[in-house]
């Protein structure tokens, strides 16, 4: 018999129960909750007369709708501020403890889960919310739901699910200075496509994410939805017990031991198969910039924007065309010479303290360019501004042009106030450059957190390898 | 859940790939804390050509005349025909909402993402997925034959167009059923409740961690 893949062996262990026709009953041991999806799902369980399971599974913060700015002045939008307020109530009502949007552990949900141990080895994670793959980093099996399913959860702690095949993406070797996790995951989406992914999970593997730190695997997992994967994961190992030994919600002492012992297997058995398996070379990557409309859209920093006449599909070179139209971008163009007018260093993707500190030692010392209207840095989590403020972060991007807020999801989907104008353009350090998403017309390019501060610097894109190998 | 067995209607073609659910319902209205009344703001930004907003009567807003859904000969579509990778991005269940409320019970695709195929099975939508070839004649017959009306059978698994006869779809049996008798998930997971009470236990005594060490504050 061949061994069980890291997928097989967190699905195994959550299932209930499994009926004729191939669907399971999965148990949820984390549901993590925002403002946004959650309140049609309390009503829900309200309506039906039923109480949440398990109250202690949850874990709820607000983070789409806060401000980034002045937060004693509470929410201007009244429609924002209901949103937000009936995340507080029904928190309230049921016993659910949630990180208040003044609390210091606020942020936004992907990042202040790994950050207070809420999220753990071995466990299923669920959030109303696509990017919940992020948390797969720990060796979890972690994915999005809608608003009925996180209804289903709150009434049940269970999903009832069909398996997904397995996808294994491994990525071997060294990355050279200045590319980072985020260029690995637009390399993967721009081989695979962003339905690549679809009726899979992806575990992430090889000896380039061996290396990475726990926040670059958390920017690869994050984006594996972009590829339109159930969800994304990577094996348990030195590095992720590491991090969380000594965090709020992990286990301490006896149990620490004993967790850490049931953790170590949480890896692909060396014989398990997958269902497709693709390789990328670490040192064939260089820094990546999206073009267009989707994150599979993607071209290298050295290169130019792609001519629809060259795609022999018909479907995707309209989709090209549509693309190249809305982003106000021509064939044949220098990724170079695209100009933003605006800079954001934000959501969870890359608003972590590794990504502050990779976008400050960038700038240390240059200053924002004369034709960007705005440079925004937006930390993750209370926690990680109030690391970066320790580490003198705050301070570099300050000197340099950039604004410094309180943290939230921000411009990476522009619920809040901050967004762009019809026809503004940005480089973001983001997950998705849909039409409108960071604002109606609004032209985003996603890039790493360095290549934004290099863009930020110059006024254009611009390699950043050149100015990491000057320091 | 309103109960799903057969829908005939006008299919309206919505010739890109990759939509996502920013495109078909856009963040701003995602504020709402209610289910229902998002159909007027489906593919609120391609649909009009203002930037729409929460609470504005969208009555009296400049349409577009260039997008399908303003077309006269697609009006009262309940049927939405798509390219591949229908329904990508954000988990919001808001998208098949809106959907659902502009009166579209079913959206044929050669793909869907995934989060939102589940969403349309909790909502009564039918998502069917269809080879690209079969796709793309659909497409076609579409927009050569005004009132091009298909019936869709879920019992049967079909779909009958007015000139190529039937075209059968595969859909999981547990969603159809669920789907054919408007059930709610959630009271058939509750049947299992003493199963699951006693996986909990289990786990309990296998992973302490997971239930003791939360909540510290
Ligand atoms: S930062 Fe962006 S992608 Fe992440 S949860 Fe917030 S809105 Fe979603």
């Amino acid at each position: 018999m061949s061994g069980r893949t890291l997928y097989d062996k967190l699905w195994e262990s959550h299932c209930i129960r499994r009926d004729d026709g191939g669907t399971s009953l999965i148990y949820i041991d984390r549901h993590l909750v925002h403002e946004v999806t959650s309140p049609q799902a309390f009503e829900g369980l309200r309506l039906a007369g039923r109480r949440p399971w398990r109250t202690n599974s949850i874990l709820a913060v607000p983070d789409h709708n806060v401000p980034t700015t002045d937060r004693a002045a509470g929410i201007a939008d009244p429609v924002s501020r209901i949103q937000v307020e009936t995340l507080d109530r029904n928190c309230q009502e049921l016993g659910i403890t949630e990180f208040g949007m003044n609390d210091p552990r606020q942020g936004i949900v992907h990042v202040i889960g790994p950050e207070q141990g809420a999220t753990l080895p071995g466990m299923t994670v669920v959030c109303g919310d696509s990017h919940t793959s992020t948390h797969g980093a720990f060796g979890a099996l972690a994915f999005g739901i809608g608003t009925s399913d996180v209804e289903h959860v709150l009434a049940t702690q269970c999903l009832i699910m069909r398996k997904t095949r397995a996808m294994q993406v491994r990525v071997e070797g060294m990355l050279a200075p200045g590319v980072s996790a985020k260029d690995v995951v637009l390399a993967i989406i721009g081989r695979i496509g962003t339905a690549g992914g679809t009726g899979y999970s992806i575990e992430f593997a090889g000896s380039t994410l061996r290396s990475l730190s726990i926040e670059g695997r958390m920017t690869i997992c994050n984006m594996a939805i972009e590829a339109g994967a159930r969800a994304g994961m990577v094996a348990v190992d030195d590095t992720t017990i590491a991090y969380l030994e000594g965090r709020p919600y992990a286990p301490q002492g006896a149990c620490w031991d004993r967790a850490v012992a049931t953790w170590l297997d949480l890896h692909s058995d060396t014989d398990a198969g997958f269902d497709e398996t693709v390789t990328l070379d670490a040192a064939q990557l260089g820094p990546l910039v999206t073009w267009g409309t989707s994150p599979e859209m993607v071209a290298p920093i050295d290169g130019v924007v792609p001519d629809p006449d060259q795609e022999p599909d018909g479907v995707r070179r309209e989709g090209m065309r549509k693309a190249l139209h809305y982003m106000g971008l021509s064939p044949g163009m220098a990724i170079t010479d695209i100009r933003p007018d605006h800079v954001f260093i934000g959501s969870c993707t890359n608003a972590r303290i590794e990504d502050l500190r990779a976008a400050a030692a960038v700038i240390r010392g240059r200053r924002v360019a004369a034709g960007i209207k705005q440079a925004l840095v937006v930390p993750g989590s209370g926690l990680v501004k109030r690391q970066a403020e320790a580490e003198g972060l705050d301070r570099i991007f300050l000197a340099a042009g950039f604004e410094w807020r309180e943290p939230g999801c921000s411009m990476c989907l522009a619920m809040n106030a901050d967004r762009l104008q019809p026809g503004e353009r940005c480089a973001s350090t983001s997950n998705r450059n849909f039409e409108g998403r960071q604002g109606q017309g609004g032209r985003t390019h996603l890039v790493s957190p360095a290549m934004a501060a290099e863009a930020a610097v110059q006024g254009h894109f611009a390699d950043v390898r050149q100015s990491v190998g000057k320091g | 859940m309103e109960k799903f067995t057969v829908v005939e209607g006008i299919a309206v073609p919505l010739d890109r790939p990759n939509v996502d659910t920013d495109a078909i319902i856009p963040k701003q209205f995602l504020k709402s804390i209610q289910r229902s009344g998002f159909g007027p703001n489906l593919f609120d930004e391609w649909r009009y050509l203002d930037q729409g907003e929460p609470g504005r009567d969208n009555s009296s807003r400049p349409l577009n005349p260039d997008f399908v859904l303003n077309d006269p000969r697609y009006r009262g579509a309940k049927i939405l025909l798509a390219r591949e990778n229908f329904g990508c991005g954000s988990s919001r269940e808001h998208a098949v909402w809106a959907l659902l409320d502009y009166g579209i019970r079913v959206v044929i695709a050669p793909s869907f993402a995934d989060i939102f195929f589940n969403n349309c099975f909790k909502n009564g939508v039918l998502p069917i997925v269809l080879p690209p070839e079969q796709v793309q004649q659909l497409f076609q017959s579409t927009a050569a034959t005004p009132g091009y009306v298909l019936y869709v059978d879920l019992p049967m698994q079909q779909i009958h167009t007015p000139d190529h006869g039937a075209l059968n779809f595969v859909v999981d049996a547990f969603r159809k059923d669920c789907l054919i008798r408007g059930l709610d998930d959630i009271g058939l997971t509750l049947q299992h409740a003493d199963a699951i009470r006693a996986f909990e236990q289990k786990r309990r005594a296998d992973a302490p961690w997971l239930f003791d060490k939360q909540n510290s504050k």
